[in-house]
């Protein structure tokens, strides 16, 4: 792809991705300091040989599998809608509540989170499709697809081009200026969480980047009105439509406490896990220095010091979306999620060859240590 | 059906973001608010190379005129391929395709297709037709190209006394003849429906180079309406008939004559894409998709985009149906068929049978 700088291309927006295969940063991360660019070169190539041994691989099987948890998903949201309509009684609203609850974080975290990557363009079928999906989550799937894919995926853990770290809210890395505002870092983390869903839509406003210039007013309206629409949506069918159903056998604000308590829950889940990604100790930020003439190899070994993983069980994984596999999922963000376990021993085998860190632990540990950091972070640094 | 549209908008409060549609496929998989699909209801073998193919199709779905074809789409390993297939049944019936195996996906269609599968489908189109007012007509059909002329013959033969109909239909074997016994016993059956297989197995091929041939086999071929379907050269010969015997008889032209002319209507299967052969190509971008490829410059930009997952509208991927237009952004394409560049911004481009030429951006 070398090649594609060299020709001129007038006409056509050049799209990111196409990075050199030979050369080096201006700086190297010091977690890869001791890499020469022979030997990042040659780990880029060992990711693309593993890429495209799936890539060989993937068919129908694959196929099955997004299918299956399409229609698992779907049985869990009606049935747990369906006890919520009689959840007066309350064994109905616990299991109404927990079914509802399941059916929301897999339809975030399994089905959209990874459709919305264009995991599984490759079967070209319109109804699970990149373009074409719309999630059970506030922000719009195209708003989100452009801070997550375009901008947090290309851009993982650079402090000042990746405003995942801390989502224009939390101080989360030490490179970031302290403001008297950090002091209550951990108490906007603890507000967050259960109303993450609406975190996520403001933050993909981009509010930010309209303030500073870098978004234009008929964008952000545009945006504004897009996330109006589906917010209206999402707010009628949990909080007015399924609670006035309910209410026919007197279970409408039983019904209500069900739909919050779900999405609560989904919320929760759905922040720890994503928290997990690039926020325990042991991941790495870097600097606009360590990307400027980044090669495809440097590209991969950001994605990997900068992501952490999950360790757990088979269920564990699934709830989490497979993002429990962060750094394989980061190294290959469009691969079908079913393959990143397979996957996940290769990679941590050329961590090891290569000594680079690969980052994991279980779930507790993890958010611990992240919630560690929030703390931290919200004191100004030590003068030295 | 407007109660029924009033009650799914109603669903769709509860469903949202899902339409009511998907939910109801979790019982019956032809509901889907986004594409239409049917099912397969009974797999018939007709030769050792080709089946029929029964369906019943959801809602969306048009019944077929006699000769047309549809857009069907199957799964091979996971991944969705859509070809075109003439419908084989008569108008007013319950659609099916008869298709023999010729590639990846009629292979697929005719080895493993099962009753309860479901197949995608794109209404039925085209515009090999019968004609509107009673004519004689010769029907001059190769291999799999009598499938759509079937539809024609089921049509026309059993239900108009006054049809007059002559076939000549060419296999390279009595066992690989489509449809012989039942052409046979419409034959025995019906005086006015004339059928002559040619077996090119034993013969050699039917010589349209002269009308030596064709005048004893159908000596009242120059008055009839002539429908031909079959493999290129086979039509091109066709073709090349029908023009040296207009040109040998002026009197017969349409404008000139009272007599009809001697017309002949033409249902192809494929087209030479050789158009961009030694040619470069250029970086493919598919705008709305958000994708980037390096194509070559004989490589459909449809090919180009399936095989980057992009959700590419396509039909008869021959050059003919248009069910591919895609506004071109920026850039130039190659026309494969007479290797011809054009393209300015805002054009609507055939994307199967156009390659890039140089870096090309579609609206996708």
């Amino acid at each position: 792809m070398t090649t594609l700088a060299d020709k001129p291309q007038t006409a056509v927006k050049k799209r990111p991705g196409a990075l050199a295969e030979t050369g080096s940063p201006l700086l190297r991360p010091p977690a890869a300091a001791h890499l020469s660019d022979e030997q990042v070169a040659e780990l880029g190539r060992e990711l693309d040989a593993i890429k495209d041994e799936i890539l060989a691989k993937r068919g129908a099987d694959d196929a099955a599998y997004i299918r299956r948890m399409i229609k698992i998903q779907r049985g869990l949201e009606i049935s747990g809608r369906a006890a919520l309509l009689v959840s007066k009684n309350k064994a109905a609203w616990v299991t109404g509540t927990s079914l509802l609850s399941l059916a929301k974080i897999l339809e975030n975290m399994e089905l959209g989170h990874n459709i919305l990557h264009g995991q599984w363009d490759w079967m070209r079928d319109p109804d699970i499709h990149s373009t074409t999906w719309e999630w059970d989550f506030v922000t719009p799937a195209r708003s989100w697809q452009h801070t997550h894919n375009d901008l947090h995926h290309r851009w993982t853990n650079v402090v000042g081009k990746d405003n995942d770290i801390g989502y224009n809210l939390l101080r989360m890395d030490p490179q970031q200026e302290w403001k008297p505002f950090n002091l209550g870092n951990p108490l906007y983390n603890a507000l967050l969480a259960p109303v993450f869903e609406w975190g996520i839509a403001v933050y993909d406003l981009e509010l930010v980047e309209y303030r500073e210039g870098k978004k234009s007013k008929e964008a952000l309206v545009k945006d504004l009105k897009a996330l109006g629409r589906k917010a209206l949506k999402q707010f009628t069918k949990d909080y007015a439509a399924t609670p006035a159903v309910a209410m026919l056998t007197g279970s409408g604000k039983q019904a209500l406490y069900g739909t919050l308590t779900a999405n609560a829950i989904r919320n929760v889940w759905a922040h720890a896990v994503i928290f997990c990604g690039h926020f325990p100790d042991g991941t790495d930020t870097f600097t606009e220095e360590m990307v400027d003439g980044e090669t495809r190899g440097d590209w991969y070994v950001r994605q990997m010091i900068g992501s952490a993983n999950i360790s757990g069980s088979k269920f564990m994984h699934l709830m989490t979306g497979n993002l429990s596999h962060q750094i394989e999922h980061h190294l290959f963000p469009d691969l079908p999620s079913n393959r990143y376990a397979e996957v996940a021993p290769k990679v941590q085998d050329i961590c090891r060859r290569y000594g680079l860190p690969y980052t994991t632990g279980p779930l507790l540990k993890q958010v611990g240590s992240t919630w560690g950091k929030i703390f931290k972070l919200a004191l100004p640094p030590k003068k030295a | 059906m407007i109660r029924l549209r009033k009650l799914a908008r109603a669903a769709s409060l509860l469903t949202t973001p899902l339409a009511p549609e998907d939910i109801l496929s979790l019982f019956n998989p032809v509901f889907s608010a986004r594409q239409l699909r049917g099912v397969v209801t009974r797999v018939v073998p007709e030769t050792a190379d080709s089946a029929t193919i029964f369906f019943r199709p959801g809602r969306g779905w048009q019944a077929h005129r006699a000769g047309q074809w549809a857009r069907i789409g199957v799964e091979l390993n996971g991944v969705r391929h859509w070809r075109s297939y003439s419908l084989s049944a008569p108008a007013g019936e319950d659609p099916a395709i008869t298709v023999t195996d010729m590639g990846a996906v009629s292979a697929t269609l005719v080895r493993t297709t099962k009753p309860g599968d479901v197949l995608f489908l794109a209404p039925p189109q085209g515009d090999f037709v019968l004609p509107e007012h009673p004519r004689p007509l010769l029907m001059l059909t190769a291999g799999s190209g009598i499938t759509p002329v079937m539809s024609m013959i089921r049509t026309l033969v059993p239900r108009r006394p006054d049809a007059d109909v002559v076939l000549i239909h060419t296999a390279r074997t009595p066992a690989d003849a489509i449809f012989r016994e039942e052409l046979a016993e419409l034959a025995d059956q019906f005086p006015n429906f004339k059928v002559t297989h040619w077996f090119s197995g034993e013969r050699g091929r039917l010589d349209f180079g002269s009308a030596a041939e064709l005048d004893l086999l159908c000596p009242d071929w120059r008055d009839r309406a002539a429908y031909a379907c079959g493999p290129a050269g086979f039509l091109d010969d066709a073709e090349a008939l029908w023009e040296s015997e207009a040109a040998a008889d002026p009197s017969r032209t349409a404008l000139e004559s009272t007599v009809p002319a001697a017309t002949l209507t033409i249902e192809r299967f494929s087209t030479s894409l050789a158009g961009g052969e030694g040619h470069d190509g250029g970086l493919v971008t598919f705008e709305a998709s958000d994708r980037e490829v390096e194509a070559d410059g004989a490589t459909t930009l449809l090919d180009v985009g399936e095989d980057a997952g992009v959700l590419m509208p396509s039909g008869c991927r021959m050059g003919i149906c248009h069910s591919c237009l895609t506004p071109l952004r920026a850039g130039q394409v190659r026309d494969l068929r007479t290797g011809e560049v054009h393209g300015e911004p805002g054009q609507l481009i055939q994307t199967c049978v156009s390659a890039a030429a140089g870096p090309v951006n579609l609206d996708l």
